[in-house]
């Protein structure tokens, strides 16, 4: 072949040119331009529709923020200072600062306390949310909303001890028993920590001065530290409600199933604005005359059950996501229900279910400010109220509602993104 | 309590009632209900004790005193002598407008959005990011009220287009964008305009039919028949030639800034549209999400496949990427919709009359009737809920059939 | 058998917890503290300060009931209602006192069960339009648009004025008098309505206070008072006449000055009895003989706390009018202390 070839061609390259680097408009940041950019005429066009978006938002947007007036005390000051300006009166934050965070009853030599129980709420969250810190972190955790709740509430140390202690002594009765039968043991648990709890509460009130922090009542709270307090309390409180109605939903007894269902079905079908008027205006008919709620606490159990009905659905989702196999495998193996379930199916469920739940918790967080229809001065409430009807300060809005949302957007896109990095994780677990 | 039974003469102990599998379930089964049953006691006796001691009573009467009070946006007749039922009505016909206004835009405004995050346009796919990651992470109450203050603050007053040297003006004098609503002309109805609908109505009916037509003739014979432009004629020209030869019977009513307000027109109130918006634009930004991830679930060999069959771009996308990809999307739809239903109560938050306010809101202030308002409230809510539910198994099921 | 038992359990439990219930001087006598409901906020009535604490006239007489109790008027925990909420609070218990300048109807009083105790201002609806629209009339509002707070009378009766004169009106809801403020200062709407006395302390704290004018319309009577539930009639006397205290004084010249010095030696009678030197009313009400006397030394007199909070004198800037003494052409008017 390369002989009859080789008379044919004048020239045959044996050795193999370097190689060129491609033309300047086809690499680099040109290329990266040309292709994701303006790779043709319809996405040209967009590419500069979208560019004038950005400059339309930045344009009006920039010098109102960075031209704001910090010090004044109040709009008119402000005004005058600003004399025409386009800009924003960013004084009303530092000068409401105090009250947008802790609302307008906080004791104000107290403001450390809720500032510490924050710092010390992501230590405390933090072993469970990444899994390769040292596991011992995990006993703060325990402690943690014994000392959050010694923290804001305030008042004798004891009382949040003895509640500790009573726990202690159900978690102790219930490993006892354990091993024998699950309902057993975790009926012991709960009674002999209930017992325990009654018993202390004769012995704390006469130690009520004895390492006391100034006592503060739960409708003082207030500010974005009630948003804080409301979404942690009440996620965490409807994650052990949204598995025992996931597992009776999913029961094969009929009564605790179709109790499961319709509880679940009713909590989602109205909304939450709705359960909070059920406990501001109608909750109080349905207790035995002269028992005396907090709201914030009649809030808190209809936020635990909305949020619980949903994350229940999500557990529900992650159960049957599980393969038939682990159920047969662990009735295989002779264990009980309670023990297939603690030990086979919920670890795996959990664990496929945490990105729905996260999802749940961002949006339960974010309902939080829905409490400000019914009167509570949460961050919204804060604004909408005292701040907006002061003389001081009607009429700023913008740096109001923007510094609101720009707290909520720190705190649900930190989570969310969380959430995506953990699923992640997840899929790398499983593959 | 075991020492109740002599474990020697039958088989049945009762501790059996505990560790014997048969009868277990119907233990835990009978303590639940115990427990069902005590719990609703005791809300009950608490309930009729506390009525009793403060002298009320349930009743519905209140349901058919006038209301006293009048509502700004209303659909059906409405005055303050109406019935509170009445206005119970007006509250539910404006949940339901509210509702399907905003799955409309929050649909299209979430299937752009989606669709526009997976192209391959850097900024565009990054400008649609910012988008929902800023409209999901901040709470819908604070999207209302920014929303409605927008609408009052920044808009302009009536009164501003009023004089020789008004502020404002309107647009193509047809249009008023003010802070208390948007005034658009409303058409009226002349004699014969009837037909001139009828006309129309009979057009669409056309234009189904032809391109019924048109597909089954491209599976029957292959031969492809041109759709937009014929599909756009036999919409448009017969209802515009009749219009015409019936000389212009449907008129519009312009509106007319007349005493403190425009009047004459069409008013779409400004907290419907604060409200329309904001759910809008916070359910676009969840419905995006699930229009990418119902994209993103078609493997990537369904497109290749296509393409290799020598289909269009578009044609990929119409007839093999999207039909697929609604089947992942149109579950999580149904619930978004479901979710804007819901949301639609914080309506509250800025004076537009749905049930939530007159029912939930002045009727209970004005009644008092706190217990029949909220429980009316929830069965209203509840059955929306339900028959959304319902329809969502239902189109579930018969996508379900379809697969292998 | 198991389920009788448990029922019966249930009544018992429930009948104690009846009985228990004590009334409700005692219950806040045992708790320490007097709960009162508030508006959210309203300058001069009842708003708390930079500091947090509530101030205004409604709460002054929250105070002056703290005092007279358990002589201590910082004794209170102000509850903040919204229109909607505060009955509620008030029936379910949350509250033991509601001073949310509230109007006394008849319906408030018999169907929905509370006691008004009396009436603390007599106000009456009105409308407040900025100077520019030239309007100087009710009458001429025709195709307004009205801003009203929701739950209240106010709504009720705008909507008779209108039918009444037949003319036609678009209300804008508000919840709350902060709303109502910033949609009628953005334009929202022409006119805002609301008790004439809340216009004015309104008003008082826009910018320019000047722009803005009341018509002289008065469409409706309001008598605002506190209320309290109805039955507990040891309860509902406590209150009424330690609010009649505070008329009382200003008629018989008792101040939060003079009072010890009245106390000491007085030679009128009455003011002697008002004071507890002479007589047992503050027992047969069950509290201390000077129960009358704490309440007037913490806030003043009934004129005293309407100087203070919304007189002619503070920014609201509002005449005694029908509030004055009935010695002066008021409706102010204490029954005797005898």
């Amino acid at each position: 072949m390369s002989d009859t070839h080789a008379a044919s061609v004048p020239y045959v390259r044996d050795t193999m040119l370097p190689q060129n680097a491609p033309p300047s408009t086809a690499q680099g940041p040109v290329k990266w331009v040309r292709e994701s950019l303006f790779s043709s005429i319809p996405y040209t066009i967009l590419t500069l529709a979208a560019l004038y978006v950005i400059y339309l938002i930045l344009s009006g947007f920039l010098p109102w923020l960075l031209g704001g007036v910090w010090t004044t005390s109040n709009i008119r000051e402000c005004r005058e200072v600003l004399d025409g300006a386009q800009a924003g009166c960013f004084s009303v934050l530092t000068e409401r600062w105090n009250q947008l965070l802790f609302g307008i009853a906080y004791p104000q030599d107290g403001y450390w306390r809720p500032t510490a129980a924050f710092v010390l709420l992501f230590v405390a969250v933090a072993p469970v949310l990444f899994g390769n810190l040292p596991r011992w972190l995990i006993l703060f955790t325990v402690l943690y909303p014994f000392i959050a709740f010694w923290l804001i509430w305030g008042g004798s140390l004891f009382v949040p001890l003895s509640a500790l202690l009573a726990a202690l002594i159900g978690y102790v009765i219930y490993s006892r028993i354990v091993k024998k039968s699950f309902a057993g043991a975790f009926f012991a648990g709960l009674l002999a920590g209930g017992v325990a709890w009654v018993v202390f509460s004769f012995i704390t009130p006469q130690l009520s001065g004895v390492l006391a922090l100034e006592p503060v009542a739960s409708r003082n709270m207030g500010g974005f530290m009630l948003n804080m307090i409301l979404g942690v309390i009440c996620v965490s409180l409807s994650l052990p409600l949204g598995i025992l109605l996931a597992l009776g939903r999913q029961s094969s007894l009929p009564i605790i199933k179709l109790i499961c269902v319709v509880f679940i079905e009713f909590i989602r079908g109205v909304p939450l604005i709705t359960l909070l008027f059920v406990a501001n205006v109608v909750l109080a008919y349905f207790l035995p005359p002269g028992t005396n709620f907090d709201l914030i606490l009649r809030v808190i159990i209809m936020i635990t059950m909305f949020a619980s009905a949903y994350i229940a659905e999500v557990i529900r989702g992650g159960l049957a996501a599980l393969p038939r196999g682990q159920y047969e495998a662990a009735d295989s193996l002779g264990l009980d229900y309670a023990q297939a379930m603690r030990l086979i199916i919920l670890p795996q469920a959990l664990k496929i279910s945490i990105p729905g739940i996260v999802n749940v918790a961002v949006g339960l967080f974010k309902d939080t400010t829905l409490v400000s229809i019914i009167s509570m001065f949460d961050l919204v409430g804060m604004i909408r109220g005292p701040i907006l009807a002061s003389t001081d300060w009607n009429g700023v809005y913008w740096e109001l509602w923007g510094f609101a949302a720009l707290l909520f957007f720190v705190v649900c896109y930190g989570i969310s993104q969380y959430s995506q990095w953990l699923e992640r994780q997840l899929q790398t677990d499983h593959h | 309590m075991t020492t109740m039974s002599d474990p020697q003469q039958g088989s049945f102990r009762l501790s059996m009632l505990l560790n014997d599998t048969r009868y277990r379930s119907y233990t835990f089964q009978f303590i639940a209900l115990i427990l069902l049953i005590a719990l609703m006691a005791f809300l009950g006796i608490n309930l009729v004790r506390n009525l009793a001691e403060a002298g009320l009573n349930i009743s519905y009467g209140f349901l058919n005193v006038p209301a006293g009070y009048d509502i700004n946006q209303s659909l059906i007749d409405y005055n303050s002598q109406s019935s509170n039922l009445r206005a119970a009505m007006v509250g539910i016909i404006n949940t339901l407008l509210v509702a399907f206004l905003a799955c409309i835009t929050a649909t299209i405004l979430g299937v752009i959005a989606g669709v526009a995050r997976l192209s391959k346009n850097w900024l565009v796919s990054k400008l649609m990011s910012v988008y929902v990651e800023i409209f999901r992470n901040i709470p819908v109450l604070i999207w209302i009220l920014m929303i409605y203050t927008l609408m009052t603050a920044v808009l302009p007053a009536p009164n501003q287009f009023r004089g020789d040297n008004a502020t404002s003006s309107m647009l193509f004098d047809a249009f008023a964008f003010t802070n208390r609503g948007i005034y658009i002309p409303a058409p009226v109805w002349g004699p014969g305009s009837m037909i001139v609908v009828a006309t129309f109505i009979l057009s669409i009916v056309a234009t189904i039919i032809y391109r019924r037509y048109a597909v089954s003739l491209l599976f029957r014979t292959g031969k492809l028949l041109p759709m937009g432009w014929p599909t756009i004629a036999i919409l448009l020209v017969p209802s515009i030639l009749i219009f015409f030869i019936m000389g212009s019977p449907i008129a519009l009513d312009y509106p007319e800034l007349k005493g403190f307000n425009f009047r004459g027109g069409l008013q779409i109130g400004a907290p419907l549209i604060a409200l329309w918006l904001a759910l809008s634009v916070y359910t676009g930004a969840f419905i995006a999400e699930n229009v990418r991830a119902g994209i993103q679930a078609i493997s990537k060999g369904q497109t290749e496949a296509a393409s290799s069959l020598g289909l269009r771009p578009k044609r990929v996308m119409n007839l093999v990427v999207l039909p697929q990809a609604l089947r992942v999307i149109i579950p999580p739809l149904i619930s978004q919709y479901l979710n804007i239903t819901k949301n639609s109560s914080l309506a509250i938050a800025v004076g537009y009359a749905d049930i939530t306010a007159t029912l939930g809101g002045i009727t209970l202030n004005q009644t008092g009737r706190a217990i029949e308002c909220v429980l009316l409230l929830m069965l209203f809510y509840l059955t929306i809920s339900l028959s959304i539910s319902a329809i969502m198994n239902v189109y579930n099921n018969s996508v379900s059939l379809k697969e292998r | 058998m198991n389920k009788s038992v448990f029922f019966g359990a249930l009544t018992v439990a429930g009948l104690a917890a009846g009985a228990a219930a004590a009334s409700t001087l005692d219950d806040v006598k045992a708790r320490g503290k007097l709960n009162c409901g508030v508006t959210t906020g309203l300058a001069g009535f009842a708003a708390p300060n930079a500091n947090g604490e509530w101030e205004g006239f409604d709460v002054a007489v929250c105070r002056a009931v703290a005092a007279a109790v358990l002589g201590d008027p910082n004794a209170v925990e102000f509850v903040p209602t919204t229109g909607k909420t505060r009955f509620t609070a008030l029936a379910s218990g949350e509250i033991d006192f509601l001073a949310r300048n509230t109007t006394w109807t008849f319906s408030r009083d018999v169907d929905l069960k509370f006691d008004f105790i009396g009436v603390n201002y007599y106000d009456g609806q009105g409308f407040m339009v900025p100077k520019e629209l030239g309007v100087s009339s009710a009458k001429d509002l025709d195709g307004a648009t009205v801003c009203i707070q929701t739950g209240t009378t106010t709504e009720l009766n705008l909507a008779d004025f209108f039918r009444n004169n037949n003319i036609s009106y678009e209300p804008v809801p508000v919840e709350t008098n902060a709303e109502g403020q910033q949609q009628y200062l953005a334009g929202a709407c022409d006119t805002y309505t609301t008790d004439a006395s809340g216009l004015a302390a309104t008003r008082a704290t826009f910018e320019n206070p000047g722009e803005h004018i009341i018509l002289p319309e008065i469409i409706s009577k309001e008598p605002l008072g506190p209320l309290v539930r109805h039955g507990d009639n040891d309860w509902g006397d406590v209150t009424r006449w330690v609010l009649y205290a505070l008329i009382a004084a200003e008629e018989l010249g008792v101040t939060s000055a003079n009072v010890e010095e009245m106390t000491t030696n007085t030679t009128n009678p009455e003011v002697a009895r008002l004071l507890g030197t002479e007589g047992t009313l503050g027992e047969m009400l069950g509290l201390e003989a000077d129960f009358a006397k704490k309440a007037i030394a913490s806030q003043g007199n009934y004129g005293e706390i309407f100087a203070k909070n919304i007189g002619e004198e503070t920014p609201i800037g509002l005449a005694r009018g029908l509030n004055a003494q009935w010695t002066d052409g008021g409706l102010m008017y204490a029954p005797p202390f005898r």
